[in-house]
């Protein structure tokens, strides 16, 4: 019996596990897929928020205000790529000034530190980028951008390090109480429980219902975006938000921590949860929108078009609350936007919560809080010769347009939570992240794939079950690679 | 320190190469990122190669064999396997630096007199194209998958709806054909094909293959893997009719929607660059706007016969052999500017003193014209050449060459244009 099951290692379950691994506990996450951190945590805006949004004296503005600061020294600790580049909401009109003063109340109230009301002068003397439209915007200095599915994989990792146990491709498929605790139906047999943690993102209502009727559901939201080429990354050089209408936050204009330039998201309720598709109209929307802040942007040097899904759900605030039936099942639900940013601090409430239910936590002195990541192009010229020496795959480049090596696709192979498939490796070492997408690396990741797990090459996947890339042999075969 | 450094081992990098160790220089270095000599041609099994540069009908392997042959017959140095990082342009006549690893010698910082930078080129990906739908497994560039079949002996699908018809989607409809798949269609955005007329023929039509012409792919269905795709029709203006869609249920969407040359270490060294080509901004010897560095091949612009890159590129390899025996180019120079009908020309400024034969100019027309003039023009509206042709596409790269004599006649800058007749 474990003491905690998580149910989904998105970057809620992964920070779960991260808190948890402090302690002298048995802890197990059950993630669905076929990897980790591959839902909503791989296809978000990729922002670390500073927490004006919210209204204050909801959870959502006191998680995303402590889970701001506590990102940043994760962040540290385990070499996760995060920094505060600050952001702008800008007001088109006069009629939107308001909008500003209000979020620049709320956010004093939520404790945001630095705020400042600008003019459009000022704001376009920041930003030289910025429509002549702005004619204000609120500064908040703690912003951040992130790398999020790494921030996710850097947790889980560590966590694993520290004894926990990460099942992939295991959905929930039941779940009873019994006696102490509960038993989980998997795949992969049943797993028992003493407590659980729901944190299945937009799965979560359906989660929950295995155990007991549910008075919430999630209704998902799909947002699109472009992530364009490095050539477009200095448009901005921090996140331009727009003022929340009706539609939400709307769409932002940000670089990103791998150097890109990412727009979006739009929304548009879905009924398929599968569906992570891009449409016409909304691309279309998300383009004219961010040029109404941005009208520099060069839509030809985009490189990838994706969609993610917001755990919208029935209630407006985060659900993070217990069963008043079955004591000891914890939704950590509803994560929508700030989600990413209040992770780490719903994963402390979450601890504190089984903490009052009784759970001993027991400092592990053998727990390690830290996480060792090489990134052979940040190396200077030195250190990169002295790793060539030590393992000669750092020395070949596989990934031509981010300068990715052999030697981390191989490490991030043999990590604590090994990848299976090209996004996986993509996810961990950035590998096909670059405006090529793959076309000349990919083969080359799917034989180093195959050769490091065992594996025929036409065995390795793009991402699930089913993402078959290579669909058998040609007439003759080929002459083997060498 | 080197004479010169060669980037890229490929068809360009060979022949300058070659070409410069013809012309006596003797310390020469090719570096090539992959395992072998000969890049993209390797992956290019069909034939068609060489017919103007050998006479004779030759594979793309064997295309580059003679060029690997050749360069085996010199001593010129070669390290596979090493990819370039950067290029730093030496100030005020100092040598240059090229900034290499490999997993043999480590991080090398390499001096040199002259480089010649040869990387070829990538293929437009979806993201370049904003193509709606899902992101599943089976879209692959034509090149991707042309990779997987030739070199590593897989089929990548079996149901195949091709978008765009460049010459590697064409050729890959051939192939994957001859493999078993059914290719179902392929769709080209604009009213012409991008493609060279023989492939039409070759690869589409001797298959029956059908072209549909002014269609796009307007969504691609499948969580896991490709499922269905919607082809829709599309205006004068590109953008889809709606009530125009076809539906394709196919497994594999291949994309061969255009080249781009590969200049991430030309930009870093702040070489001058020219919008319309993506690549560097050249003299009539294939010299960029710094001193001493020269580009040939797919790098400056992206070529629809290899038999034009090493024409090309043997005018850059003697280049940067004068360069180092002291000749260095100068004077006065003629821009050559795109008129009526011209997308790009290459190279885009020519320097009088220096030539000796004809200008080769390489242009693309940005229509499909019959009977047509290619005119040049200067500066007072005076016509100092023409050339008649009976057909012209876009797909289709065209040359002129232009005589020393009548270009010294010229006040600059000089227009090409083209005329229907």
């Amino acid at each position: 019996m474990y003491d905690v099951v998580i149910i989904g290692c998105g970057v809620v379950g992964a920070s779960a596990a991260y808190e948890l691994a402090r302690y002298k506990l048995r802890v197990a996450v059950l993630e669905a897929a076929a990897d980790i951190a591959a839902g909503t945590t791989k296809a978000n805006s990729a922002i670390i928020h500073a927490g004006y949004d919210p209204e204050p004296g909801t959870l959502m503005a006191r998680l995303n205000v402590e889970g701001n600061r506590l990102t940043g020294e994760i962040c540290e600790k385990l070499q996760v790529p995060f920094k505060r580049v600050g952001s702008l909401v800008v007001a088109f009109s006069p009629e939107q000034l308001p909008t500003l003063r209000t979020l620049y109340d709320r956010g004093c109230k939520n404790g945001v530190p630095g705020l400042r009301l600008l003019s459009g002068e000022e704001a376009r003397a920041m930003e030289p980028g910025l429509s002549e439209e702005v004619c204000g915007a609120l500064l908040a200095p703690s912003a951040g951008i992130i790398d999020p599915w790494g921030f996710a994989i850097a947790m889980a990792e560590t966590a694993v390090r520290g004894g926990v146990e990460v099942r992939r491709d295991c959905p929930v498929t039941g779940i009873e109480a019994a006696g102490e605790g509960f038993v989980l139906h998997t795949p992969q047999g049943d797993v028992t429980a003493r407590f659980v943690l729901n944190a299945a993102g937009v799965d979560a209502d359906r989660v929950h219902e295995m155990l007991e009727p549910n008075d919430w559901e999630t209704l998902p939201s799909r947002g699109e975006y472009y992530l364009l080429d490095k050539s477009e990354h200095d448009r901005v050089s921090r996140v331009i938000f727009q003022c929340p209408g009706p539609e939400g936050k709307g769409v932002l204009v940000a670089p990103t921590i791998h150097g890109n330039l990412i727009c979006g998201p739009n929304a548009q309720g879905v009924e398929d949860r599968l569906d992570l598709g891009n449409t016409a109209a909304g691309m279309e929307e998300v383009r004219r929108k961010a040029a109404r802040s941005v009208p520099g942007v060069e839509w030809r040097q985009n490189i990838r078009n994706f969609a993610g899904l917001r755990a919208n759900t029935t209630r407006s605030d985060f659900i993070i609350e217990e069963s008043k039936a079955y004591p000891g099942f914890i939704d950590l639900a509803g994560i929508k936007s700030p989600g990413l940013s209040s992770a780490p601090a719903i994963a402390k409430m979450a601890v504190e919560m089984l903490k009052a239910d009784g759970l001993a936590l027991e400092p592990d002195p053998d727990f390690v809080d830290k996480r060792e990541h090489i990134v052979f192009k940040e190396l200077s010229a030195e250190e990169k010769n002295e790793l060539i020496r030590r393992d000669p795959r750092y020395g070949r480049v596989v990934c031509r347009c981010e300068t990715i090596t052999e030697g981390e696709i191989v490490a991030a192979l043999h990590s604590p939570i090994p990848p299976r498939s090209i996004n996986g490796v993509k996810r961990r070492c950035n590998a096909g992240m670059g405006r090529c997408q793959g076309g000349f690396c990919g083969p080359r990741v799917q034989e180093i794939i195959a050769r490091e797990l065992g594996l025929d090459q036409a065995e390795v996947l793009l991402e699930q079950a089913g993402s078959t890339i290579l669909t058998g042999r040609t007439k003759t075969g080929g002459n083997e690679h060498v | 320190m080197y004479d010169l450094i060669v980037v890229g081992g490929g068809p360009a990098g060979l022949a300058a190469a070659c070409k410069a160790w013809d012309e006596g220089v003797k310390n020469i270095l090719v570096l090539e990122r992959d395992k072998e000599l000969g890049g993209i041609l390797n992956q290019c099994i069909h034939n068609g190669f060489g017919l103007q540069r050998f006479k004779e009908e030759l594979t793309g392997p064997e295309y580059a064999g003679r060029y690997i042959d050749m360069l085996k017959a010199t001593g010129v140095q070669v390290k596979l396997d090493t990819m370039v990082l950067q290029v730093v342009p030496g100030e005020d006549g100092a040598p240059h630096q090229v900034h290499a690893i490999n997993g043999a010698d480590g991080y090398m910082v390499l001096e040199t007199k002259t480089i010649v930078l040869a990387m070829g080129c990538r293929e437009r990906t979806r993201g370049a194209i904003s193509t709606p739908g899902e992101r599943c497994a089976g879209v692959f560039t034509a090149g991707a998958a042309q990779r997987f079949l030739n070199m590593e002996g897989y089929m990548v699908g079996r149901r195949v709806v091709i978008l765009g018809s460049g010459d590697i989607g064409l050729i890959m409809a051939r192939r994957m054909t001859l493999e078993g798949a059914k290719v179902l269609a392929c769709v080209e955005l604009m009213p012409y094909s991008g493609g060279l007329t023989r492939n039409i023929v070759q690869c589409l039509e001797d298959y029956g293959i059908p072209l549909y012409l002014s269609h796009t792919i307007t969504d691609i269905k499948g969580h896991e893997r490709v499922e269905q795709v919607t082809v829709s029709k599309v205006g004068p203006d590109r953008r889809p009719i709606p009530g125009t869609e076809m539906v394709f249920d196919c497994d594999t969407v291949l994309l061969s929607v255009g080249l781009i040359p590969e200049n991430e270490l030309t930009r870093q060294a702040g070489i001058a660059m020219d919008k319309r080509t993506s690549g560097a901004v050249v003299f009539e010897n294939m010299e960029t706007g710094v001193p001493g560095i020269f580009a040939c091949g797919n790098v400056v612009h992206v070529h629809d016969l290899v038999d034009y890159v090493s024409a090309e590129s043997e005018r850059a390899g003697a280049a940067a052999a004068a360069w180092v025996q002291g000749k260095h180019a100068a004077g006065e120079t003629l821009e050559l500017v795109n008129g009526d009908g011209v997308s790009y020309t290459v190279p885009q400024h020519l320097r009088l003193e220096a030539l000796e034969k004809p200008a080769q100019v390489f242009f693309r027309v940005n229509r499909v014209t019959r009977d047509a003039q290619i005119l040049a023009t200067d500066a007072d509206g005076k016509t100092i050449a023409r050339f008649k042709r009976e057909h012209m596409a876009p797909g289709e790269m065209e040359q002129v060459a232009l005589p020393p004599q009548l270009l010294k006649q010229a006040r600059g800058p000089l227009t090409l244009s083209i005329r229907e007749v």
